[in-house]
C-alpha cells in the first residue's frame, strides 16, 4: 500500500470537515443528510459488497433505527445519544433475528426472504398506527433533541452540530468498514462472496460469518435511521418502504461495490441528481432512471471499482 | 496407528450406488493412493472423507473419532485438507490471500512465515503479489495445493492434483509429496500411473463402487483382476 493510499482516509474525512464552511445553508443541510445515508449505504455494502449477501429488506433496518430512537427520544424521554444507542440496537437485534432465518437460504431465495421480511415490517407499522402515526409520520420534539456533552448543551436542530454528528457517524462507519476489510474476517466475507464450497473447506462455517455479516450490516443502517430521526426530526413508515430497500442497493452499485468509499460516492451523486432533476422537471425519476442506466454501462463496477480497475490496468 | 478408518461406506444417487461398503485404514504417515477406472467412486469416496458428501451408510473415523456426523468445516479444523480437482481459488484474491485464508487459522505470529512457506514449497514464491486469475492453469492447481499445505493438516486429500500440470510441474509435484511424508498423511486420486506407482506406499483399486483391491504398489501391478478391470494389460 503507498503512502497516499494509506494517508486517503484521514484527507477524505478532513476534506468532508472542511466542506461545512464552504457550502449554503441549503447544500449544508443536504451534505448532513447525504453523510447519514450514507452510513445506511457502508452498513449494505458490507453485506452486500463484502459478503455477497443480495437483501432487498435493509429498509427494515433502517426504519427500526429510526423508530428505536424516535419512541426513545419522543414517547421515553431518553437524551438523544441514548436514543441512538437504542435505535443502532434495534437494527442489530432485528438483523440478527432475520438473519437466523433468512440465512439459510441464498440467491434469489435470500432476496425473496428479505423483501417479505421487510414488508411484514411495513404492515406492522401501519398497523400499529395510533402508537406509529403510520405513513404520516410524527416529529420529534425540539427539546427531545437537546443534550448536554461534557457540559456543553447541544441541538440537534442547530446545522453545525447536525452536520458533524453526520460526519461522526459517517467516519464511523467509514472506519468500521476499512478495519473489517483489512481484518481476517473481512477477508473470510470476501472469500464467501468470491467462493464460498472453497471458504468451507478452508475450516470456516459460512453461515456464521454471513450471519456476523448481516448483523453488522443491519446495526450499521439502524445506527443511520437512528440518526435521520434525531438529526431531521421525522419518523413515519415511508422509510419502511421497498424503495428504501433499493435505495442503499443502487448507491452501492453506482458508488462501487466493495470499495470503502463507494457507498458515500454513489449517495452522493444519486441525491445530487434526485435534488438537481426534480427542480427541472416533475418527472425527474425517470431521467434519474436514465442516469443511472448510462452510469451502469459505462462504469459496471460503479464509479470508484471502475476507477480502481483502471488504475490496475495502467500499473500492469 | 490408523488415522482414518472408514466401514461400511455406501454411497447411492437415486438407484445408482456409487460407493458400497467401502471400508478403508489409512495409517498415519502413509501415502495411499486410490485408483479406478472413471466413475468408480474415487471422488465421492473422498468427498464423503471430507465431508462435502452425506453418505447413505456406514462410519468415519478420523484420528480415532467417529466424524460422520461433522460438517466439513469442522473436519478441516480437526486436520482434513482437501484440495479440489477442478481447481477452485479465489480468483480475485492474490496468491497471498488465497494462502492467507487456509493460513490465518493457526497462530498470528508466524502467519506471514507459514503463508510464505507455503507458497515456496509448491514453487509459486515469485506470485505472492499477483492475483490467482492471472495464473496459468497449472499455477492455479499449485495454489491449490499452497492452500492445503498452508492448513498443515493431518490429512491432505489430493483429487488428481497432476491433472493440466505440465511434465516439469509434475515432477516437482512429486517432490513435494515425498517430502510431505514426514509431516503428513496424503490420500491420492491419479490418474497418471507413473505418478501413482512412484508416490504411492499403498494403493485402492475401486471397481464400480467397490475395493476390487489393494496392496503395495507392486503387487496392485501383478494382481491379474486389476489388469483386467483397469490396467488394460
Amino acid at each position: 500500500m503507498t503512502a497516499a493510499r494509506r494517508a486517503l482516509p484521514a484527507l477524505v474525512l478532513a476534506g468532508l470537515f472542511a466542506l461545512q464552511f464552504v457550502l449554503g445553508d441549503y447544500d449544508h443541510t443536504n451534505m448532513a443528510r447525504i453523510l447519514v445515508l450514507a452510513c445506511f449505504a457502508v452498513g449494505y455494502n458490507i453485506a452486500f459488497g463484502m459478503t455477497g449477501l443480495l437483501s432487498l429488506g435493509h429498509a427494515m433496518f433502517f426504519a427500526a433505527g429510526l423508530y428505536g430512537a424516535g419512541f426513545s427520544a419522543e414517547l421515553g424521554g431518553v437524551a438523544p445519544p441514548a436514543a441512538l444507542a437504542a435505535g443502532t440496537a434495534c437494527g442489530l437485534v432485528l438483523a440478527l433475528a432475520v438473519g437466523l432465518v433468512a440465512l439459510r437460504t441464498s440467491g434469489v431465495a435470500f432476496m425473496i426472504v428479505t423483501l417479505m421480511f421487510a414488508q411484514a415490517c411495513f404492515l406492522t407499522i401501519l398497523h400499529f398506527n395510533e402508537l406509529t402515526r403510520g405513513d404520516e409520520g410524527f416529529v420529534i420534539a425540539e427539546t427531545a433533541r437537546r443534550f448536554a456533552l461534557a457540559g456543553v448543551v447541544l441541538d440537534a436542530a442547530d446545522p453545525t452540530v447536525r452536520y458533524n454528528a453526520a460526519l461522526a457517524l459517517f467516519a464511523l462507519a467509514y472506519g468500521a468498514y476499512l478495519a473489517l476489510a483489512r481484518s481476517r474476517v473481512g477477508r473470510v466475507l470476501v472469500g464467501i462472496r468470491e467462493n464460498e464450497d472453497r471458504v468451507r473447506m478452508l475450516g470456516y462455517d459460512p453461515y456464521r460469518y454471513r450471519l456476523f455479516a448481516l448483523t453488522l450490516s443491519g446495526a450499521l443502517a439502524g445506527l443511520a435511521g437512528a440518526a435521520y430521526a434525531l438529526l431531521f426530526a421525522y419518523v413515519g413508515a415511508t422509510f419502511a418502504t421497498t424503495q428504501y430497500s433499493i435505495y442503499p442497493l443502487l448507491w452501492v452499485l453506482l458508488g462501487g461495490a466493495g470499495t470503502a468509499l463507494g457507498p458515500l460516492v454513489g449517495t452522493g451523486v444519486m441525491f445530487v441528481l434526485v435534488d438537481r432533476l426534480s427542480g427541472i422537471t416533475s418527472s425527474y425519476l425517470m431521467l434519474v432512471g436514465l442516469a443511472l442506466i448510462l452510469l451502469v454501462v459505462l462504469f459496471p463496477k460503479g464509479i470508484l471499482g471502475t476507477v480502481g480497475q483502471r488504475r490496475a490496468r495502467n500499473r500492469s | 496407528m490408523t488415522l482414518l478408518a472408514t466401514r461400511g461406506l455406501g454411497k447411492s444417487f437415486g438407484g445408482l450406488e456409487a460407493v458400497r461398503g467401502v471400508s478403508l485404514d489409512v495409517a498415519e504417515g502413509e501415502v495411499r493412493a486410490i485408483i479406478g477406472p472413471n466413475g468408480a467412486g474415487k471422488s465421492t469416496l473422498v468427498g464423503m472423507v471430507a465431508g462435502r458428501t452425506r453418505p447413505s451408510a456406514g462410519t468415519i473415523a478420523f484420528a480415532g473419532r467417529d466424524v460422520t456426523a461433522l460438517p466439513a468445516w469442522r473436519r478441516v479444523r480437526l486436520g482434513i485438507a482437501y484440495t479440489f480437482q477442478i481447481t477452485s481459488v479465489f480468483s480475485g484474491l492474490t496468491c497471498r490471500d488465497n494462502v492467507a485464508l487456509a493460513a490465518q487459522h493457526g497462530d498470528r505470529r508466524d502467519r506471514d512465515e507459514r503463508i510464505a512457506v507455503a507458497l515456496r514449497r509448491v514453487g509459486l514464491a515469485d506470485a505472492v503479489a499477483r492475483t490467482a486469475s492471472a495464473l496459468s492453469y497449472g499455477h492455479r492447481r499449485l495454489l491449490e495445493v499452497a492452500m492445503g499445505l498452508a492448513l498443515a493438516p493431518r490429512l491432505l486429500i489430493m483429487d488428481e492434483p497432476t491433472q493440466g500440470l505440465a511434465e516439469g510441474e509434475i515432477d516437482g509435484l512429486c517432490r513435494l509429496v515425498r517430502a510431505l511424508r514426514t509431516e503428513t498423511t496424503v490420500l491420492l486420486i491419479e490418474h497418471n500411473m507413473a505418478v501413482v506407482m512412484a508416490l504411492a506406499d499403498r494403493i485402492t483399486v475401486l471397481d464400480r463402487g467397490a475395493v476390487l483391491a489393494e496392496g503395495p504398489p507392486a503387487a496392485v501391478r501383478a494382481d491379474a483382476a486389476v489388469r483386467a478391470a483397469y490396467l488394460g494389460a
